[in-house]
């Protein structure tokens, strides 16, 4: 073979995971960024809409238009989609527990542009096991879940034939903090569960198409030589599954076809401008070898740990894929690891071992009952990379060394270098959705619902064209998701800590913690007690998680609930439980709604507890925090665990009265 | 937290049936600095029999059952079956959790759901000191305090052949919960190193014959041990849930035939003996004459007494205090 192509190679589709605010204003930002040439659209959904609530409901507070578009009916559909020709876009939809429900909108605003569904191409993410795991938009028990997975497979294949109807994720697991065995192992295993599932609803001969309309959307991180070498790990287990497991010959459905965003989980808060190299770098891991090349690529941009990247800071993320398309020579040659010992020999070790995790999943019972091993393992791993972290083994230049910087004019005028969304949306869209409600047919509307909630209680029919015939019917997110939820009932993913392995042998800075945690708990009568909480509809775990395995091995008795709490669940638990101290977790953007909101529910219950909060918070907030009578306030720049326990543990003692260190 | 209502307050407030009251006294209940020892102990004499003149009217059930058993989730499901019946219900959870560090990661709470706005519901997590199976400090003093107050109060351990023998003494009614497919409590059932329970519960029915076989197996080896009595039942806590309303009541049904001062008393003092060995440990305990001198004592002490007067009165045998 020549070290040259005959021609160059076309470039992967370029996305930019975007939307916020509203229909119409996603559909700006939409069209703005295909005219920068941006060749495929990726939806980002808001948290109300992933999760199934409309704008008006009590769990949306503060989350409408936040970190997404908020749809809620046909109509916001075909409002986010003007003028963008769907016969010819390749649209990905980061949607999971309700994907149903957005396909069939997308469906029927395509049908309102006069293009037929089978001439739809694109993506909807639906992989549930990893929303268990990892991502937190679930909605309905692993069951049903599975089931509706299967019945978007089975619809697709016959009716969207050009449809991925599924998204395995492996990215959101290294997000969770996963090792690359783990990600390999866990991905592949939840590629197996939803192949069976599907198996059993398809006629035995569409079984191969089935296989080859599976695709993966892949993590990479900084280490991008290892990485690149998951990538063609993952490709010949792949093929393997499909020969040996569903027994698919066509080599073209055998293919391991995957879309990425790269990591996001390392990019740093503190000298963020740092961000862009990573990025690059992380693009490499997925582009340099052909054999393993991605499909489809979007990045993150160099202010991700800071808050929601505005137009300019995506155009930039835009620009380095262009870069690296259209200026460098990577797309000329055959793949240029070919015959290289390192990358085989990387990726023999990645087999093995992802063989091995495989093992102990199946184990397990595959990965739908092996959520609760795979969860506490990622949980564990996590905590070993921030040990990692800690310790200084693990480098993070401008985070634990060469930290001494600039000030950064990047971070300098109004706003602070990130987007920030108007609250008005929220009120906007309440009105809005009850307009539509009183506007539509709701004979029809009533109609189409008692028809899906029949249709849901009939396991064995597909519930596709219920959901779309109510999609048509103008029925609205929260209605379709609140006749399934009836049906189905509710589900709340395992948490991990419980069973993340015994406490850390730790140093000695945690062993003096928790000398001081045993004095202060002998001062108050109890042992130091602890709430960490999670309010909102944010599925950010990792933060949370750490901090309470880590309060543990403090010497604290720790209470985490999850994700997914009302700040009145949260206050509720706080008084129950005879907390010394409540510590907040918020990722999302909506801290400032949702914090002063925990803390009126605690002072509704005489609560009188100190409240810590961590998490995305931009500067220009934490003084209303402080205002609402937050204690303390956490960022990503503060990497260091053992530090904030200190700090919580001294402001247990101060507030409680129980003395100050010897 | 730093509340200085005195203990015999906070045990009106509970006899008066104010709810409200039950965080405050589980926060004094569970600390050991000296001033809250003596408003626990007035806190407790305040809901003694002798006081409220009867045995307090709240069910104490215990659930115990091996790790991962579904215990947390069929409570879940219990708890809204009560309210239902418009009972309140407060569940007390031990955590078995070692004690390497001395923290704890209190993780029943989680499967537990509630609706915040209900305050005839309360859940408080403990540590148990270390023993599986074992209760935590202050477990048997809450679960009689709150008696008073809530018509139903669970207490969740984790426990495997012998080591439920804790909550046995604490519950007027004892359900062990075992998933399908463990042979462990089938074995330890027949062998006799486990009591007979008052109600067995299988879970995770949803999973279908291995959880039939399962009923089928325990309700054989009950049969071939005596406890004919004893029912068996099939839940599952996953939506749809099963179960839920024959376990309710299997409970009830047991309570109406337990001998219920004998067994409070058994509790008040078990929490005692077990107090006063937390306190003085082995050495309080030569000084009485061993355990079993110390509970002929207990044996002998006035029925009506609550558990910080029979500490004392092993105290001052003991020539403690
Ligand atoms: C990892 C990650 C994810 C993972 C989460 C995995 C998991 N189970 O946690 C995945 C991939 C699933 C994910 C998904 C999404 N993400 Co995200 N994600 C991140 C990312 C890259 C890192 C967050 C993280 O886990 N860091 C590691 C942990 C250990 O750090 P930490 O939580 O910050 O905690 C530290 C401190 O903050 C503090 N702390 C945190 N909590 C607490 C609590 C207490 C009590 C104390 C004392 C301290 C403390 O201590 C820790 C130690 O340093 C951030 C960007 C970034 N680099 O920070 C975006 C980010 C948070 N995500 C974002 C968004 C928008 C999303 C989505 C909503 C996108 C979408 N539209 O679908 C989804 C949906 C998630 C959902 N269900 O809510 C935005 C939020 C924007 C905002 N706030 O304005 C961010 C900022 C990225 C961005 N710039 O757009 N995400
Ligand atoms: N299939 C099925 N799974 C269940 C059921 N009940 C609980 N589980 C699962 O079993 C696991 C343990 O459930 P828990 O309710 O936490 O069990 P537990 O006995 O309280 O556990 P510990 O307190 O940790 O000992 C979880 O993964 C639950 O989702 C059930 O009825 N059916
Ligand atoms: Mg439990």
């Amino acid at each position: 073979m020549s070290h040259r192509l005959p021609d160059r190679d076309e470039p992967w589709i370029m996305r930019t995971y975007a939307g916020h605010s509203t229909a119409a204003k996603s559909n700006e930002l939409y069209r703005s960024n295909l005219s920068k040439g941006q060749t495929g659209l990726s939806i980002a959904f808001d948290l109300p809409t992933q999760t199934g609530y409309d704008p008006d409901d009590e769990l949306a507070h503060g989350e409408v238009g936040k970190v997404g578009v908020p749809v809620a009916h046909r109509g916001d559909m075909i409002a986010l989609l003007d003028g963008i020709p769907l016969d010819r876009m390749n649209t990905s939809m980061t949607i999971n527990a309700t994907a149903a429900w957005l396909l069939a909108l997308y469906v029927v605003a395509a049908e309102e542009q006069g293009v037929p569904q089978e001439a739809l191409s694109g993506t909807t993410q639906n992989d549930i096991i990893k929303e268990f795991l990892a991502r937190g938009t679930y909605a309905f028990p692993p069951e049903p879940s599975m089931r509706l997975i299967a019945d978007m497979i089975a619809y697709a294949v016959e009716h969207v034939p050009k449809w991925n109807p599924v998204n395995i994720c492996s990215y959101h697991l290294q997000e969770a903090g996963a090792t690359p065995v783990q990600e390999i192992a866990y991905a592949m295993s939840n590629a197996i569960a939803v192949l069976d599932a599907a198996r059993r609803r398809v006629p035995a001969e569409l079984v191969p198409a089935v296989f080859g309309r599976i695709s993966f959307f892949v993590n990479a991180g900084v280490r991008f030589i290892e990485e690149h070498a998951k990538l063609r790990a993952m490709s010949i287990l792949w093929e393997e599954l499909g020969r040996e497991r569903y027994g698919v010959e066509d080599p073209k459905a055998l293919r391991f076809r995957y879309g990425v965003q790269v990591n996001s989980l390392g990019l740093t808060e503190s000298q963020p401008e740092n961000n862009v190299q990573r990025i690059v770098l992380e693009a490499l891991a997925v582009t340099l070898g052909r054999d393993a090349r991605a499909r489809a690529l979007q990045l993150p941009a160099w202010n991700e740990a800071l808050g929601l990247p505005r137009p300019w800071d995506q155009q930039w993320s835009l620009r380095i894929q262009q870069v690296l398309a259209y200026e460098t020579d990577l797309l000329e040659y055959p793949d240029v690891f070919e015959g290289s010992k390192v990358m085989d020999g990387l990726v023999a070790e990645l087999l093995d071992g992802a063989r091995a995790e495989m093992a102990a999943v199946a184990e397990h019972g595959g990965a739908v009952a092996g959520v609760d091993y795979m969860k506490a393992a990622l949980v564990d791993s996590h905590r070993e990379r921030l040990r990692r972290i800690e310790s200084g083994e693990q480098v993070v230049v401008g985070l634990n060394r060469f930290a001494e910087s600039e000030p950064s004019p990047l971070l300098e005028g109004p706003g602070g270098g990130i987007l920030t969304v108007d609250p008005r949306v929220e009120v906007e869209q309440r009105a809005a959705i009850e307009r539509w409600r009183a506007e539509r047919d709701s004979a029809a509307a009533e109609a189409a619902l008692a028809e899906l909630a029949r249709v849901a209680r009939a396991p064995e029919e597909n519930i596709m064209p219920a959901t779309i015939a109510a999609a048509r019917a103008g029925v609205t997110t929260g209605e379709w998701s609140r006749a399934l939820r009836a049906a189905f009932g509710e589900f709340r993913a395992p948490t991990g800590v419980g069973e993340a392995a015994a406490a850390l042998a730790g140093n000695d800075e945690l062993a003096a913690l928790r000398d001081e945690v045993e004095r202060v708990s002998e001062a108050l009568g109890r042992r130091v007690k602890i709430l960490v909480g999670k309010p909102g509809l944010d599925g950010h775990s990792n933060g949370a998680e750490q901090i309470a395995v880590r309060a543990r091995d403090a010497g604290m008795d720790v209470v985490y609930e999850g994700i997914r709490l009302t700040p009145a669940q949260i206050a509720a638990s706080a008084l129950q439980e005879g907390v010394h101290v409540v510590g907040l977790s918020i990722l999302s953007g909506s801290h400032r709604e949702l914090i002063p909101a925990v803390m009126a529910e605690l002072a509704r219950r005489d609560v009188d507890v100190p409240v810590v909060v961590g998490g995305i918070i931009p500067d220009a907030d934490v003084e209303l925090l402080r205002a609402a009578g937050v204690a303390a306030v956490y960022t990503p720049k503060d990497f260091d665990l053992t530090r904030i326990m200190r700090d919580v543990v001294a402001l247990v003692a101060q507030w409680h009265g129980a003395g100050t260190p010897a | 937290m730093t509340s200085t209502i005195d203990g015999s307050e906070i045990g009106a407030r509970l006899r008066a049936g104010d709810l409200g009251a039950a965080p405050l006294a589980l926060n004094v209940l569970e600390s050991s600095a000296p001033a809250d020892r003596e408003r626990s102990a007035a806190l407790q004499r305040a809901l003694s029999p002798a006081a409220l003149g009867h045995e307090a009217d709240g069910h104490l059930i215990g659930i115990t059952g091996p790790p991962g058993a579904g215990k947390s989730s069929l409570l879940s499901e219990l708890v809204a079956a009560w309210r239902r019946r418009e009972r309140t219900v407060a569940v007390l959870a031990v955590d078995p959790s070692s004690k390497r560090t001395g923290g704890a990661l209190l993780g029943d709470r989680a499967r537990i759901s509630f609706d915040p706005r209900d305050e005839g519901v309360l859940i408080r997590s403990t540590a148990a000191a270390g023993r599986l199976g074992g209760l935590a400090p202050a477990t048997r003093e809450a679960a009689l305090a709150l008696a008073a107050a809530f018509d139903v109060v669970v207490v969740e351990t984790v426990g495997v052949g012998q080591s439920e023998t804790d909550v046995a003494e604490l519950a007027d009614t004892v359900a062990v919960v075992v998933q399908p497919g463990s042979g462990d409590t089938l074995q330890f059932l027949k062998s006799g190193i486990m009591e007979v329970p008052d109600v067995l519960v299988v879970t995770k029915a949803d999973l279908g014959d291995i959880a039939l076989r399962a009923r089928r197996d325990l309700s054989a080896a009950l049969r071939s041990i005596g406890g004919r009595r004893t029912r068996v039942l099939a839940v599952s806590a996953l939506p749809p849930a099963s179960g839920i309303d024959e376990l309710v009541e299997a409970l009830d049904e047991h309570r109406a035939r337990v001998d219920l001062p004998a067994r409070r008393l058994r509790s008040r003092r078990a929490a005692a003996l077990a107090e006063f060995g937390a306190e003085h440990g082995e050495r309080g305990l030569r000084a009485l004459g061993g355990a079993r001198a110390a509970q002929r004592l207990l044996d002998a002490a006035d029925p009506g007494a609550d558990a910080p007067t029979l500490v004392r009165l092993l105290e001052r045998q003991a020539a403690i205090a």
